[in-house]
């Protein structure tokens, strides 16, 4: 047993622990949100600089890492930051599932962005339940649908569209932004980053743009979502230690009743029953980092029992951090405000703590 | 024991659902569902609407125009208004100054500024809070010194809610700091257009901004607007205090709210079926119904108690710590329910006119899930609440 990170992680960590804490301060981070990109380019190629995306990515396809615990590092420390960048987007959903190795190269070293288009309207939390069409029409291929909330797609190059092909299975396909037919009504996010519905009207694309084999992406959709969702989990590890550590010190310097509130019984009990779960968090999320690459089914009842842990314990820490401060943690410009819209955010993608804990009982049968 | 509302409160009932009915557009009323931001003409227009009714104050006397309904009616009046999605009666002057003004200002104090209230002449907002003082109000610092006919009056107050809208705010400020902290506190009104009140707004996590910092320099506040007498002031902010604490259990926002949720979950698929129907969701909603019904039962008993009058003790803070708990809870479901269509921020849809992304419904779940945190906060917070309740209990063990 070793729960140490390797030597080449702890490096990766420190490194990137060191420039967000002196970059990505509150004050920039408020910027990024309130500007019209929603992200701040600058810090992209800088953090690919600093091997952010080349961690996410195996050796053979130009990366250094790529593992469950590689992406956990990574995304640990994008969470501490509260970083809104769509490194999951772009380095994990999409950047998994491309096959090119030229752009997985331009990808890692920070000059492509990518968007997956999966979810749809009435799709909730399910990944197969795609109604989109891919059609083929004279040696090319015709999509119709609607995509829902996709992340980065206005920033994106390239988006991974899926749709159900004839034999009714589901295939992706890349598609550039400016592609005509497809229109994108886009929004700012709760949590910082944008979005937008992503409408496909006679979108046609050549046939060469089916990334894999027809109809055959349902499976590697699973594993791709299973090593987004940990990241996710990560991610909420990290804002979860930024939310406890802002109320830690807030607790030391805030006075009222003549003494610092963290005096007070009620409060330490709570910070305590806060400190219990974050460990137990943290825990969860090594377990599931250390069996993404186990079989599927073994693999996603682990991710199911982090994220419904996540959900739960989320929740718990960005009300308590909140109420705990008081009336400074509502407003905007204080940092929790973020971390706690953040962590709540999370429940709402890829599943959330109901949906995780329907599968671990389907999975545990 | 009695479960039933008698013959006259049920017609009481019907007279109010009627007029809401009549008088309560479904423009404002979706407005209300929705979560959107209320604009000042929005509350001045359904203030006047009930004040043509004699409605608007429900809890003052006849003398000052008030409907002088008892506990029970305003309970009534206060649950339909709520699940037909009415504005909600802006507190500062109707609920908080004027059972103060009604109680210890004198004559000329209560000819001039209550009627103004009833009118809509006067916007109210509330000094209370400051930056070092908020749980622990009594230790606030703004200071008001004597100058001939006239206060002086320097410091900050914070959380001002809806100040932006006011011309006038009532004021906690320390006359003597050389007492005990309760003991050196008098009860100012001070009239916003004076030169030194400065209004900047707060925005808040979800984006809105209601609340406001009020800084106040050198402002001269002539001595006929002290209320009572000078140092008394803690007396008359608990006053008032206990009336901002009347309708705190909310039961009538948890039931328009419980709605709302049934509402998305009857539309929103899970796996091929209506959410409702999910055992896991079904469960949470079950339950939050389970204490809501309890505890919109501990509140008719404590209204109850109150019309036959007997005052409200610690109940009150019962009721505020449970209350906003499942306020908070039935929120923290609706947000849920909407799956990923809570992540759009809808700054935008707190607004009049916005492009629907996703179902209406979905728009404002994440901002209200957020805003309402501080239901939990403000009006003496819950472990304030908490603690009045176990000292209650348990005496002042030392």
């Amino acid at each position: 047993m070793n729960f140490e990170l390797t030597e080449e992680r702890q490096m990766l960590q420190d490194t990137l622990r060191r420039f967000l804490r002196t970059c990505y301060t509150t004050e920039f981070r408020n910027g990024v949100i309130a500007s019209d990109q929603g992200y701040s380019p600058k810090i992209w190629t800088d953090l690919a600089e600093l091997g952010v995306i080349g961690a996410l990515f195996n050796e053979d396809q130009g990366g250094f890492g790529g593992t469950g615990f590689d992406i956990a590092t990574v995304f640990e420390e994008l969470g501490r930051a509260g970083v809104v960048e769509p490194f999951l987007e772009t380095g994990l959903l999409a950047g998994r599932l491309l096959n090119q190795q030229d752009m997985i190269d331009q990808i890692i070293a920070g000059q492509l962005q990518l968007a997956f288009a999966h979810a749809e309207p009435n799709s909730r939390y399910d990944l197969n339940d795609v109604s989109t069409l891919a059609t083929m029409l004279a040696n090319k291929i015709v999509l119709n649908g609607r995509k829902a909330v996709v992340a980065n797609a206005e920033a994106a190059d390239y988006l991974i569209i899926s749709a159900r092909e004839s034999g009714d299975d589901i295939s992706f396909f890349l598609v550039p932004r400016d592609t005509k037919g497809m229109k994108l009504q886009g929004y700012p996010m709760t949590d910082g980053g944008r979005a937008a519905e992503v409408i496909l009207d006679d979108v046609t694309i050549d046939v060469t743009s089916r990334i894999g084999i027809p109809g055959q992406a349902l499976n590697q959709i699973e594993t791709t979502i299973a090593a987004a969702t940990v990241a996710l989990c990560a991610e909420a590890l990290g804002l979860m230690e930024t939310a406890i550590q802002l109320t830690i010190d807030y607790l030391g310097t805030r006075k009222q009743f003549g003494k610092p509130i963290g005096s007070f019984q009620a409060l330490q009990h709570r910070m305590a029953d806060m400190l219990i779960e974050l460990e137990q968090v943290r825990s969860i999320v090594i377990l599931a980092a250390g069996h993404l690459e186990t079989a599927p089914n073994i693999r996603d009842r682990y991710v199911s029992a982090a994220k419904n842990l996540i959900g739960r314990v989320g929740r718990l820490v960005a009300e308590e951090s909140i109420q705990m401060h008081g009336g400074i943690a509502m407003t905007e410009e204080y940092e929790l405000a973020h971390i706690a819209k953040r962590i709540i955010m999370i429940d709402h993608k890829l599943g959330d703590t109901d949906y995780h804990l329907e599968r671990f009982i389907a999975l545990s049968a | 024991m009695d479960l039933n509302y008698t013959p006259e409160e049920d017609a009481f009932r019907a007279e109010v659902k009627a007029f809401l009915a009549e008088k309560l557009t479904p423009d404002l009323a979706n407005k209300v569902a929705q979560g959107r931001e209320l604009t000042k003409q929005d509350h001045d227009h359904w203030h006047a609407t009930l004040n043509a009714r004699g409605w608007l104050a429900g809890n003052w006397p006849a003398e000052y125009g008030g409907a002088a309904w008892d506990a029970v009616q305003r309970h009534i009046f206060e649950e339909e208004c709520a699940m037909a999605n009415a504005p909600r009666i802006v507190p500062f002057g109707l609920a908080m100054l004027g059972p103060v003004l009604q109680k210890f200002g004198n004559d000329a104090q209560k000819k001039h500024w209550l009627p103004r209230i009833l009118n809509g002449d006067d916007w109210w907002c509330q000094g209370y809070s400051e930056p070092g003082a908020g749980s622990d109000l009594a230790s606030l610092k703004t200071r008001a010194v004597r100058d001939g006919d006239h206060y002086i009056v320097n410091g900050q107050k914070t959380w001002t809610t809806l100040g932006q809208h006011a011309n006038m705010i009532f004021c906690l400020v320390r006359t003597n700091p050389d007492v005990k902290a309760q003991e050196g506190i008098s009860f100012l009104l001070i009239d916003m257009n004076t030169a030194g009140v400065e209004v900047r707004p707060i925005v808040l996590l979800d984006g809105s901004a209601e609340v406001n910092e009020v800084w106040l320099t050198n402002v001269r506040v002539p001595v006929e607007n002290l209320v009572g007498d000078e140092n008394k002031g803690w007396t008359y902010a608990k006053y008032l205090l206990t009336h901002e604490r009347t309708n705190i259990a909310g039961v009538g926002f948890s039931t328009a709210g419980l709605e709302a949720v049934k509402r998305i979950a009857r539309t929103e698929m899970a796996g091929g079926r209506p959410l409702i129907e999910n055992p896991f969701f079904a469960a949470r909603l079950a339950q939050v119904e389970i204490d809501l019904m309890a505890m919109a039962a501990t509140n008719l008993r404590v209204i109850s108690q109150a019309a036959s009058g007997q005052a409200p003790g610690v109940e009150s803070s019962m009721l505020k710590v449970k209350g906003t708990l499942i306020r908070q809870e039935i929120n923290d479901l609706a947000r849920r329910a909407a799956g990923p269509y809570a992540l759009p921020f809808a700054s935008e849809a707190m607004e009049e006119t916005n492009d629907a992304i996703g179902p209406d419904y979905a728009a404002t779940v994440t901002t209200r899930y957020l805003n309402n945190r501080k239901l939990s906060i403000y009006g003496g917070s819950n472990e304030v609440q908490r603690q009045i309740i176990a000292k209650t209990a348990l005496g002042a063990m030392r």
